[in-house]
């Protein structure tokens, strides 16, 4: 089994696919969803094999998902980003002003303008930790009290209803192609391309470089500025389109809209194998432990758990996860320095 | 053997003279130089402190010159990044590299540059054979496709020399590449070496050992307190005369072993294991001896050290000091029973770099230190002042950072640490690594004193010279286990050596 | 040849003690900076915004930020040894649920609940401990995991009830003042109580200075013969036991148990203690920063309130002098760098791995590469 770690290339390429498959973290955390759903359903068949049933399971979890490959994006190079939540909002908030103020706009607009936003709000953070060189966590927190305080300033007691939005703009939320929720639609393509670019693109490639080691990243003469930057810029953005998102959705934006988001984005993320320190992980298994958290949430009632405990088991599967992933590295790393030394 | 060697008339790949260097205060380099022939290997030996690594950060574009001559390839050239140098086509081989653990050694290899198919995407698979290709022209058995992480040091080297390969860098500077390798990987170095030689790259070759600088360099130069002093055709050229070149003076001058009347047992370590890393470890130090641990890098020495003091824990095995078993795995019952241990690296583990002065040598003692339950800055002051104040350290007040200060001076802050618990034992790891020659005979000296005075020394040093100078008794350490025990008159270069890299040859020592 | 060393008289060489002048050492620091704004803002406040200067208003900044007064004291410790802990706001709505159904089901006096509360901050913070130190784990992760855990068990356990039935004794002694008609209310008497404790214990111990070590350099304190995990997990467990207690007030005080209670107060703490002077790096920082940081927010937000603004412009201005605060601290400590080595010090010291500062990659390569440490040779 260590030979997959020494010497990947000497297995075939199904044996190579099969056994990566086999440990993957994606797929672990894949089958306890697949799990869940399947328990869920036994137990409510509605939750699955009805119209609104299927609906559901795809569409809630979506706006997360955006969320969590944003934040991915961010982790990988050994940062975080904790000002996502209120970046929705205040895009949210955006939106619904554009749609009452401007009635006529094309959605596309909107969306554009929207995600240009959220990509401004990401580059003020970009621009404070890649260059500023102050951490992440510090500078994201900041940016988390004053978006959510410029958010709320604006909005005052104003609230957007669905009544400020067009019928066009609404129906998105609930629209369906081939019985798949346009939303979800939306964050498969986000999904794809961020995932795609990280695997196949230069940049990408450096993203986790920078993470796994950033002195190494310099000394190599990567661009690590630039990378930072546009890794804080894509999860500004993503978070934008999160809150166009979130009006389609719930066709309603108020003042607590996307609070606290940011830490399930993160806890996504980890769950799903992304390395908090950097280096690691991919966007499927962020999209994956999206959407676990938000079924477990909508499970627990159908299991007769009261759903007021979905977040002590979204805080002990955050728990497990790390915990797993350190045990995990220690033995990979206890193989691969055996089998050097046979 | 030197059949390659190229004749001075061709331009060569890199050419310094006269270049300088300082650090505010301190002048890393006077006059330095080096020329290095495409299709050689060039040796640059010196002591620590004569300047050799600040000359290599210049070439590889770390720090800039001052002054002085800069040419690369026959054009005068100023690398103002890595990033630059790398581009010229210089590629420099560190003692320990740094590669990205979470990706493949292909990546490592390939970060940035990676090949591209249609639409600007990676071509993995091309990726892969061309490192493939690689390894195989290193002659390296590496899977392409393996994680970067726990790889042994020697193969992290061979994806640092793919890389410079890769990039058909025309100078290569391998840093103490040998320093952490076992003879077998050491050999398979040099096959690379010799193979990069025979493609008309120009090599440095920087090391201590003058073996190896022997059966591989065509030339070497020597550096002394940041000087150039000489270049030599190896093939023309002894080990003495390259010694005293990098001294300047009898060898024998530079140890000043006072005799000492040695005493009771103080240390007894009985059969201690580590597995994997130290086996069947026995050995005493009595009091008034300096006992030096010999070896190659690598051998466990620090590990057995380590596990003497409690830093690391050990799994079979007895530590007793003056006959009472000293705890093991607990730091701080070894400096009750009266041990102290100088670790090897200072930045690292010797200091808390960004404290001040005082608050560094009080470490160990501090908890003594509190009147009343309240530990002042003032109490710290006032035990750490005399202990400074024994060893000359350097430093315009007791509050100053130790950041502030030289190598030298840092060692001695930790060596007044240490001294402040007046343990009965003192182990000192690497006494007088990267610190200036002047300081280095303090603390020669110092420790002779200490000897003298009744102490118990063990010392480990990977300076053949420093422990032969020092040790009353010499134990040599090969894969974890101590394969020669020898007196001081027995002692020689030749014996520590064969003991060094012969495991199971307990024997057949040369005369 | 010359004197053993250890014979050497004591005072052939003498040190100054300092390198600078007293007034220097004590003034030029930066939590003498935010006290400094902190005396500004208040002064200010005072003369200019209507009714600052009534002792209602005073009294009501010392009730409302008392819980961050008291959890900031071991957030400080935790932060100077470069962890963090973002669970202690559910471990006071953890405490608040905990002194509720005690007091309310099992029909536990007061007191006896508190204690039983804080016990159970202790355990909370000691799963932490043990998580980041003897397992291993990074606390940024941990702590956003018992982040959920901890709210999740409270939010459980109460749903959405909330316990209102406390005995008017306590919830009169949560808002009761010192004395009759001073602005000081009572709880600030366990808050100094705890003040002073930290403080001698931060600064006055070699518990204390093994906390910096272990900050700056964790490798260098375990060969000192610091226990850098016992230290560690005893920070973590001292974090539970004062959120708890914080919970066990907050709740007395608003004389309501509910399991959403302190939501994100976590982040005000982090906020506060940063400000105050605290490097997130780990470390540096002294609680007389920390607590003027507190303060700070305290009276600004006070101010902005009695000049109407709304709590969301007051959240914009603690957000900016949060961003403001890092970033001078981070670019002085910089150009502080490059003198120190234009001066002739050596590289820089050995880097930190940390992912609750995971600071971006190091600076440009014309300074000393970060892989080989050594003084220039």
């Amino acid at each position: 089994m260590s030979d997959l770690l020494v010497e990947p290339s000497s297995t075939s390429h199904a044996q190579r696919v099969i056994g990566g498959l086999l440990r993957s973290r994606e797929i672990a955390v894949l089958s306890v969803l697949v799990a869940l759903i399947l328990v869920t359903t036994f137990k409510s068949h509605g939750f699955l094999f009805s119209s609104t049933g299927w609906r559901d399971l795809l569409l809630t979890p979506s706006l997360l998902l955006i969320l969590a490959v944003g934040q991915t994006v961010v982790i990988i190079t050994r940062n975080v980003d904790l000002s996502v939540g209120s970046i929705l909002g205040l895009t949210a908030y955006l939106t619904g002003k554009l749609f009452s103020d401007h009635p006529n706009l094309p959605i596309v607009a909107v969306f554009v303008i929207g995600m240009l936003f959220g990509a401004a709000l990401g580059l003020v953070n970009g621009v404070l930790v890649a260059w500023g060189k102050v951490p992440a966590l510090v500078i994201t927190l900041g940016t988390l009290y004053i978006y959510r305080g410029a958010f709320l300033t604006w909005a005052g007691s104003d609230r957007i209803n669905a009544s400020d939005l067009p019928k066009d703009f609404l129906k998105l939320g609930t629209q369906q192609v081939l019985t798949i929720p346009v939303l979800t639609i939306i964050a498969a393509t986000v999904l794809v391309v961020v995932g795609y670019v990280l695997y196949t693109a230069r940049s990408g490639r450096e993203l986790y470089a920078i993470g796994s080691d950033p002195d190494a990243a310099d000394l190599y003469g990567l661009p690590v500025t630039r990378r930072v930057l546009l890794a804080f810029v894509t999860s500004g953005a993503l978070a934008g389109l999160a809150g166009i998102v979130y009006v389609a959705r719930y066709g309603t934006v108020s003042s607590g809209a996307g609070s606290g988001i940011e830490l399930q984005a993160v806890g996504a993320a980890v769950i799903g194998g992304v390395a908090i320190f950097g280096g690691s992980g991919t966007v499927w298994g962020a999209a994956i432990g999206a959407f676990l958290l938000v079924t477990i949430n909508r499970a627990l009632p159908i299991l007769g758990i009261s759903d007021f405990w979905q977040q002590a088991v979204v805080g002990a599967l955050i728990l497990a996860a790390v915990v797993l992933d350190r045990v995990l590295t220690l033995r990979q790393e206890r193989q691969l320095v055996e089998a050097r030394d046979r | 053997m030197n059949e390659t060697y190229q004749s001075t008339t061709s331009t060569p790949v890199l050419e310094l003279e006269d270049v300088q260097k300082s650090f505010g205060a301190v002048r890393a380099l006077r006059s330095g130089a080096l020329r290095v022939q495409a299709g050689s290997i060039h040796a640059l030996v010196g002591e620590n402190g004569a300047g050799k690594s600040t000359l290599v950060k210049i070439v590889a574009g770390v720090h800039r010159r001052d002054a002085g001559v800069f040419r690369f390839k026959g054009e005068d050239v100023d690398f103002g990044s890595t990033a630059d140098s790398k581009a010229a086509g210089i590629a420099v081989i560190y003692q320990e590299p740094t590669l990205f653990p979470d990706l493949s050694v292909t990546e490592n290899i390939f970060m940035g540059r990676q090949p591209l198919r249609s639409g600007r995407r990676i071509d993995r698979g091309a990726m892969y054979a061309e490192a493939k290709s690689l390894f195989d022209r290193l002659g390296v058995d590496l899977d392409p496709r393996r994680l970067a992480r726990g790889l042994s040091i020697a193969d992290q080297q061979i994806i640092e020399i793919a890389k410079a390969i890769s990039l058909d860098a025309g100078l290569l500077i391998m840093d103490e590449p040998t320093a952490a390798l076992s003879g077998v990987e050491v050999e398979r170095l040099f096959q690379v070496a010799r193979g990069l030689r025979d493609e008309g790259r120009g090599l440095v070759f920087i090391s201590h050992r003058f073996d190896e600088v022997f059966a591989l360099c065509d030339t070497v130069t020597v550096m002394r307190d940041g000087d150039y002093v000489g270049t030599d055709v190896i093939a023309e050229t002894t080990v003495d005369a390259l010694v005293s070149k990098m001294v300047g003076r009898e060898v024998g001058d530079l140890f000043p072993k006072v005799e000492a009347p040695i005493g009771d047992v103080v240390l007894q370590v009985e059969g201690l294991d580590r597995a994997g890393i130290f086996h069947d470890v026995s050995f005493e130090v009595r009091a008034g001896e300096i006992v030096g641990l010999a070896g190659l890098v690598g051998a466990g020495r620090s590990e057995i050290a380590r596990a003497v003091f409690g830093v690391d824990s050990y799994d079979a095995g007895a530590v007793r000091l003056s006959g009472k078993p000293v705890k093991k795995h607990d730091p701080r019952a070894a400096v009750r029973a009266g041990i102290a241990f100088v670790p090897e690296d200072r930045r690292k583990q010797g200091l808390v770099i960004q404290e001040s002065v005082a608050r560094n040598v009080a470490t160990v003692i501090r908890r003594g230190l509190a009147s009343a339950g309240v530990l002042t800055g003032r109490a710290e002051t006032r035990a750490s002042g005399p202990w400074a104040a024994k060893l000359h350290v350097k430093t315009s007040a007791l509050d100053m950072a130790a950041t502030t200060m030289s190598g030298g001076n840092q060692q001695k802050v930790v060596i007044a640490k240490w001294l402040a618990t007046e343990p009965r034992l003192l182990i000192i790891d690497e006494p007088t690594r990267g610190i200036d020659v002047g300081t280095k005979a303090e603390v020669h000296r110092l420790l002779s004193d200490l000897a003298g005075q009744g102490m118990a020394i063990l010392m480990i040093s990977s300076e053949l010279p420093e422990v032969l100078g020092m040790a009353d008794r010499v134990l040599v350490v090969c894969e974890g286990r101590i394969t020669a025990e020898l007196s001081r008159d027995e002692a020689t270069p030749e014996r520590v050596m064969h003991a060094a890299t012969h495991r199971d040859d307990k024997e057949a020592l040369p005369a | 040849m010359s004197t053993p060393v250890l014979d050497r008289p004591a005072d052939a060489t003498t040190y100054a003690a300092h390198a600078h002048p007293l007034w220097r050492r004590a003034l030029v620091t930066p939590e003498v900076a935010v006290i400094a704004l902190l005396v500004l803002v208040y002064a200010w406040s005072n003369a200019n915004v209507a009714n600052f200067d009534n002792p209602l208003t005073l009294y009501y900044l010392f009730l409302d930020t008392a819980p961050i007064l008291l959890i900031a004291l071991p957030m400080t410790l935790v932060i100077v040894t470069g962890e963090i802990d973002l669970s202690v706001a559910s471990v006071v709505g953890l405490s608040s649920v905990v002194v509720g159904m005690l007091h309310h089901d099992a029909g536990l006096s007061i007191p006896v609940a508190a204690a039983l509360a804080v016990v159970m901050g202790m355990a909370a913070g000691a799963l932490n401990g043990f998580l980041v130190a003897y397992v291993g784990l990074p606390s940024l992760a941990v702590t956003i995991g018992t982040l959920a855990l901890y709210r999740g068990i409270a939010v459980g356990l109460l749903g959405t009830e909330a316990v209102t039935d406390f005995p008017d004794k306590w919830t009169d002694l949560a808002k009761e003042r010192i004395s009759e008609g001073s602005s000081y209310p009572m709880v600030l008497v366990p808050f100094v109580i705890l003040l002073v404790l930290f403080a001698w214990l931060l600064h006055f111990t070699s518990f204390g200075r093994g906390v910096y070590d272990i900050g700056l350099n964790s490798e260098a304190a375990h060969f000192s013969g610091v226990n850098v995990e016992l230290t560690k997990f005893w920070l973590f467990v001292l974090c539970g036991a004062v959120s708890a207690f914080a919970g066990v007030y907050y709740t007395l005080r608003y004389g309501s148990a509910r399991g959403d209670n302190a939501t994100g107060l976590e982040l005000s703490v982090i906020a506060a203690v940063l400000l105050g002077g605290v490097s997130i790096f780990g470390g540096r920082g002294a609680l007389h920063g920390v607590v003027a940081g507190v303060l700070l927010i305290g009276v600004i937000s006070s101010a902005m309130r009695l000049e109407n603004y709304t709590v969301n412009v007051i959240n914009i201005v603690i957000g900016v002098l949060l961003v403001l605060s890092v970033m001078t601290t981070s670019l002085l400590g910089r150009a502080r760098s490059l003198a120190a080595r234009a001066r002739g010090g050596g590289p820089r010291p050995p880097r930190r791995r940390n992912a609750v500062a995971a600071a971006p990659a190091s600076e440009s390569s014309t300074e000393d590469s970060g892989t080989q440490e050594r003084h220039p040779e």
